[in-house]
């Protein structure tokens, strides 16, 4: 008679600069399905783990920025090579968090691929969608470029907790942006699992960094701080507190007020989502001899 | 030995300090007299030949690609495709007539109703996507078939024709299902079936051009590649195979110039594109005048390619060169007109007639390679026959001293001067290494000659001054217009041309037009 | 054909007679000559070449005669005499380590020997201080001065100073060499680097060499080919043969090829020789040894297997 296998734990740590990281505050939480089961435990992020994050995005951001559009998408591209390969895990992973059957879970992490794979087309488009070359009346040659505005912290829903994470943040950092991802509070392990799909997708360290953990400790940590330049948030009740904050570096605040089904809809893959986290730059030059 | 260094006066400039000599100075440098002033481009240190050492499979036979299976051609008959860097026989092409073409455009019109035309954007996305990555994956050995079969060199095929395929799929799988965005307040709708028929010079890559926009926009597509370079398309084929595309959306006839007009003529074909010499691109305009097919033409050029004094001139001569001797000059918007502006024309023709001391000729398959073989006997000769009118007119002529194989069609890099306007070699296109260089004294007169031919596909300018390149881009009567470059190419830029170069554009949101309906 | 080169020059500062360079071209110009497949015959004959012109090159605060010795003797025999490997062009030391340098090679060795001087790497010295820098280290016994050149006064707009204090330390050279650094990674343009490559000659550099190794970047194929081009430019108008030296960050064998066809590719076999190419390089000397023995042997080789210098 065969003795049941012991499994090998999981702990679920932050995804910061690229590298898989404790909370410095050395902070655990348990992950609890619906009904309460402990699931397993993720490193709860602290105000200081949110600031390296910000650093880190910082520092990816300008090279990740210089990469040619065309690489860009091709980078999202095998992020979604790389999240198709491992979607049965990924499925399992959403069930079991959100006790969701299995369907409705594999139906998320096919529409977060395509999600992936439909923005990985728009590297190489949106410039010339919403960029422009202007007729002004004086012989000047005046161009608008969209150009991405830096650091951007994303609020991504409780639900869907991987879907819509993905829709989000991939309009953001398509253009060139980094995004500091603070993962859905009631189900965090399918989003630091993502992590571990961004990591073998050929992005960066630094250009996504996913923090979990309670939501309203960073909030006002996210709204003050300097070094970020824009805000993006899908939780329904953190505006007040984002936006009174957020003032006092002028960010660009972008809300995203979808239902957990709308997510699932044309609503939750909107290219206009890209016109919020970019600055538009307009030069003049003269034209004659 | 002991110093004195007086301090100098200190002017409001800069002080100086003022010395003695203090040791014997050393002899004078060794000063090369003017007339032996040369650079020595010479035999020390050989490279060693360095053989692209991937093995590729070329069939004895390629047949057709219709509907999805490799099938026979109906005459049953079959022609040589010869390597043009030895004269050797590769393989045997199957000859398609107006029988396969119509099986083909049939096979087209049923997947197009069936399945293709029915089908999501996203999910025609994704199979142009599998087929960017099978493209990748393959790179090396298309490559070395695209060398073999057509003579350009292998350092081209493998650093620019294969990943410029697979850019332009992986570019146009995105468009799928982004087409509203490119067409604010219409609703575009694909055309049907596009009969595409490309040229020579760059066998798969303008495969890639004709095919990913096609299919991006919902069509389905019969292809005819050119008749000495039809391996690369048909390696295509199998990739369509491998990514599952479905049967008859993409179809491949193979043959001669009858195939092609079997496909411009048939009457269920919706639209023509067509890449290749001016003379045939009227001919096809004809055939379609009142059928209702739509119609792009990507012809011919003799493009201008300007230096103005204020050049950065190294690089300049650096554009030049690869303007004229990139594929062997076997490029519809090659710079093969020169114009310098006077005052830096000797400077220029030095640093030319030096650089192209430099270019290696020679086996294509050669990794050192920088200029292949000619196409085919055909091109060859026509080359040589204009570059001896331009001699009879008066042009004196320079070329890369270098030895030409014993097999094969070779032709050296060549620049002509003492050209006037008038001069067949400045007025027709020899779509060879030959390069005719003019001077001019002004910009507006660079201008004014540069747009003095019917052909209107690109240009290049050359200056350092930021006014005067949106001046002369603005008046240079040219599709594409390259500034400070040359022979640039993205597959978000749109390519094509003015006047008798053609209508029409390739590559950008401009490029999709072709294979929509806005009505 | 006439063979002067005209520019349009008006009358003004320097910078008018010298050409601006386009970076994008330039840059892919020099990525062309890292796609040259250099093999078996000439990848022989080709690192046996850049051995011989390797400036093999210790700059530390903590340098000793002790080190000098293994650096010297190194450069003399870099490995064992079957493989028939020459010896380094030269072997490039702190002024104060000169004699020492010297008395290991002796008075007639095929290994010249370069000192650094002028207050290297900064150069934000006095000119008094940098005369006297110079004088000692040639009457130490060194072939061959590579100087700083004044980048404060450079950028500053300060031609002048520049020319002139290039030319004393020329005249105190005597009989040694002058090579010049630009310090490249400083003055970030190539249109910098193309007019100070044109300041240093005219003011008497016998070489123009791209930096000290100790900014970042340091000698990159592009910089090299901006200061190649001002050479040849500078030759059809003189008719002098400048020499050119790229230091720091060439570590690999086959970096050290891409420079070698593009001096080849661009100034033609002249200028490939010693005489007038050298690599400022410490490291690459091994790594160069190591391919050298493998196309030699046929199998990859370790480090444990080639003496340190």
């Amino acid at each position: 008679m065969s003795e049941p296998r012991l499994d090998v734990r999981k702990t679920y740590k932050l995804y910061i600069g690229g590298g898989f990281v404790r909370s410095e505050s050395g902070r655990c939480l348990p992950a609890r399905n619906p009904s309460g089961r402990l699931l397993d435990n993720f490193c709860q992020a602290s105000r200081k783990d949110l600031r390296d994050a910000v650093a880190a995005a910082r520092g990816a951001g300008e090279g990740w920025a210089k990469r040619s559009p065309y690489l860009r998408g091709q980078i999202l591209y095998r992020a979604a090579e790389m999240l198709e390969n491992r979607a049965s895990a990924m499925t399992e992973e959403i069930a079991r968090s959100t006790g969701v059957a299995a369907a409705q879970a594999r139906a998320e992490v096919n529409l977060a691929i395509d999600r992936l794979v439909y923005f990985a087309g728009w590297t190489d488009k949106f410039t010339q969608v919403f960029g422009a070359v202007n007729p002004v009346a004086s012989s000047h040659f005046n161009f608008t470029i969209p150009e991405p505005t830096g650091v951007v912290a994303v609020l991504a829903p409780d639900e869907p907790s991987l879907l819509a994470l993905v829709s989000l943040a991939a309009p953001v950092i398509l253009t060139g942006n980094s995004a500091v991802v603070i993962a859905s509070e009631r189900f965090p392990l399918p989003a630091l699992s993502l992590a571990e799909i961004v990591a073998t997708s050929d992005l960066p360290g630094g250009v996504i960094n996913i923090l979990a953990g309670k939501r309203g400790e960073l909030l006002a940590h996210i709204a003050d701080h300097l070094d970020i330049n824009a805000v993006v948030n899908a939780v329904a009740g953190a505006e007040q507190a984002l936006q009174s904050g957020t003032a006092i570096n002028l960010k660009r605040y972008a809300a995203r007020n979808l239902s957990a089904e709308e997510w699932f809809t044309d609503a939750g893959q909107d290219p206009y989502w890209i016109g919020d986290t970019v600055e538009y730059k307009t030069v003049w030059h003269p034209i004659g001899l | 030995m002991k110093t004195k260094i007086k301090p100098a006066e200190v002017s409001a400039k800069r002080p100086v300090a003022v010395l003695e000599p203090v040791a014997a100075p050393r002899k004078p440098k060794a000063v090369v007299p003017v007339k032996e002033r040369r650079l020595r481009f010479g035999a020390e240190w050989e490279y060693a030949p360095a053989p692209e050492t991937v093995p590729a499979k070329i069939e004895a036979r390629y047949e057709l690609f219709i509907d999805g299976k490799f099938v026979g051609p109906h005459s049953g008959k079959y022609f040589d495709s010869i390597n043009p860097a030895t004269e050797e026989k590769l393989c045997e092409i199957a000859h398609g007539d107006a029988e396969d073409v119509d099986r083909a455009v049939k096979a087209a019109r049923r997947a197009f109703e069936g399945v293709w035309g029915k089908m999501s954007g996203r999910d025609r996305g994704k199979y142009l996507y599998r087929v960017a990555r099978l493209v990748q994956e393959k790179s090396r050995e298309l490559a070395v078939l695209e060398t073999m079969d057509g003579g350009k060199p292998i350092k081209e095929s493998r650093d620019f024709d294969l990943p410029m395929v697979a850019a332009h799929f992986f570019y146009h799988g995105g468009w799928a299902d982004k087409l509203a965005y490119a067409f604010p307040g219409k609703t575009p709708r694909a055309l049907g079936v596009a009969g595409q028929i490309i040229p020579w010079n760059f066998p798969l890559l303008m495969a890639a051009w004709k095919i990913a926009p096609a299919l991006a926009c919902g069509n389905t597509v019969v292809l005819k590649p050119s008749r000495t370079t039809s391996v690369s398309a048909l390696h295509l084929a199998r990739i369509f195979q491998e990514a599952g595309v479905p049967d008859g959306v993409v179809n491949i006839v193979t043959g001669t110039a009858e195939t092609g007009a079997a496909i411009y003529h048939h009457a269920d074909v919706n639209k023509i594109a067509f890449t290749g010499s001016t003379e045939v691109g009227k001919i096809i305009a004809r055939a379609c005048a009142g059928t209702g097919k739509r119609l792009t033409l990507e012809l011919g050029g003799k493009a201008a390619n300007i230096v103005l004094e204020d050049a950065p001139l190294d690089q300049a001569v650096e554009g030049v060169v690869c303007g004229i001797y990139f594929n062997q000059g076997h490029v519809c918007c090659a710079g093969s007109r020169l114009f310098v502006q006077e005052g830096v024309y000797a400077t220029v023709i030095k640093k030319l007639r030096d650089r192209i001391q430099t270019l290696r000729l020679g086996n294509p398959l050669d990794k050192n390679t920088d200029v292949g073989a000619i196409n085919s006997g055909w091109q060859l000769e026509k080359i040589r026959e204009l570059v001896q009118s331009g001699q009879e007119e008066g042009a004196e002529i320079e070329q890369t001293q270098c030895a030409l194989p014993a097999r094969g069609y070779w032709y050296p890099p060549t620049f002509l001067t003492n050209v006037t306007m008038s001069n067949r070699v400045a007025r027709e296109e020899i779509f060879g290494p030959v390069l005719s260089v003019m001077t001019f004294r002004t910009p507006e007169e660079a201008l004014e000659r540069a747009n003095n031919t019917p052909y209107g596909l690109s240009a290049g300018v050359w200056t350092d001054k930021g006014s005067k390149i949106f001046k002369m881009a603005g008046k240079l009567r040219a599709g594409v217009v390259w500034a400070n470059s040359y022979n640039k190419f993205d597959p978000a830029s749109p390519f094509g041309g003015y006047k008798e170069s053609g209508f029409g554009r390739e590559g950008g949101a401009q490029g999709l037009s072709a294979y929509v309906d806005l009505s | 054909m006439n063979a002067t080169l005209s520019y349009p020059v008006r009358p003004g500062s320097i910078r008018e007679a010298v050409p601006t360079v386009d970076q994008v071209t330039i840059e892919e110009r020099a990525a062309d000559f890292t796609k040259r497949s250099i093999k078996t015959s000439a990848k022989l004959a080709g690192l046996k070449m850049v051995v011989s012109m390797i400036d093999l090159t210790t700059l530390e605060g903590k340098d000793t005669p002790g080190r000098i010795a293994y650096l010297c003797r190194k450069a003399l025999r870099p490995i064992e005499a079957k493989y028939e490997v020459p010896s380094c062009g030269a072997v490039c030391v702190y002024p104060n380590m000169v004699r020492y340098a010297r008395r290991f090679l002796g008075d007639n060795s095929p290994v010249r020997v370069a000192s650094v001087a002028t207050g290297f790497p900064s150069g934000q010295y006095p000119l008094r201080t940098k005369l006297e820098e110079t004088r000692r280290a040639t009457g130490d016994g060194a072939d061959e001065i590579d100087m700083v050149m004044d980048r404060g006064a450079f950028l500053a707009g300060d031609h002048g100073r520049v020319s002139d204090e290039i030319g004393a330390i020329k005249g105190a050279c005597g009989e040694a060499h002058l090579k010049v650094i630009l310090e490249t990674g400083e003055l970030v343009t190539y249109d910098n680097v193309r007019l100070a490559s044109q300041l240093a000659m005219e003011a008497g550099a016998d070489f123009i060499k791209t930096s000290t190794g100790k900014v970042q970047p340091a000698a990159t194929l592009p910089v090299t080919l901006v200061m190649l081009e001002a050479i040849r430019d500078y030759f059809f108008a003189t008719g002098v043969r400048i020499g050119m030296k790229p230091a720091g960050g060439i570590r690999t064998a086959k970096q050290s090829l891409a420079y070698l066809v593009m001096v080849k590719e661009t100034l033609g076999d002249d200028w490939l020789t010693p005489e007038l190419f050298r690599i400022g390089a410490s490291t690459l000397l091994n790594d160069v040894l190591m391919q050298i023995v493998k196309t030699v042997e046929g199998n990859y080789q370790s480090a444990d297997y080639f003496s340190l210098s």
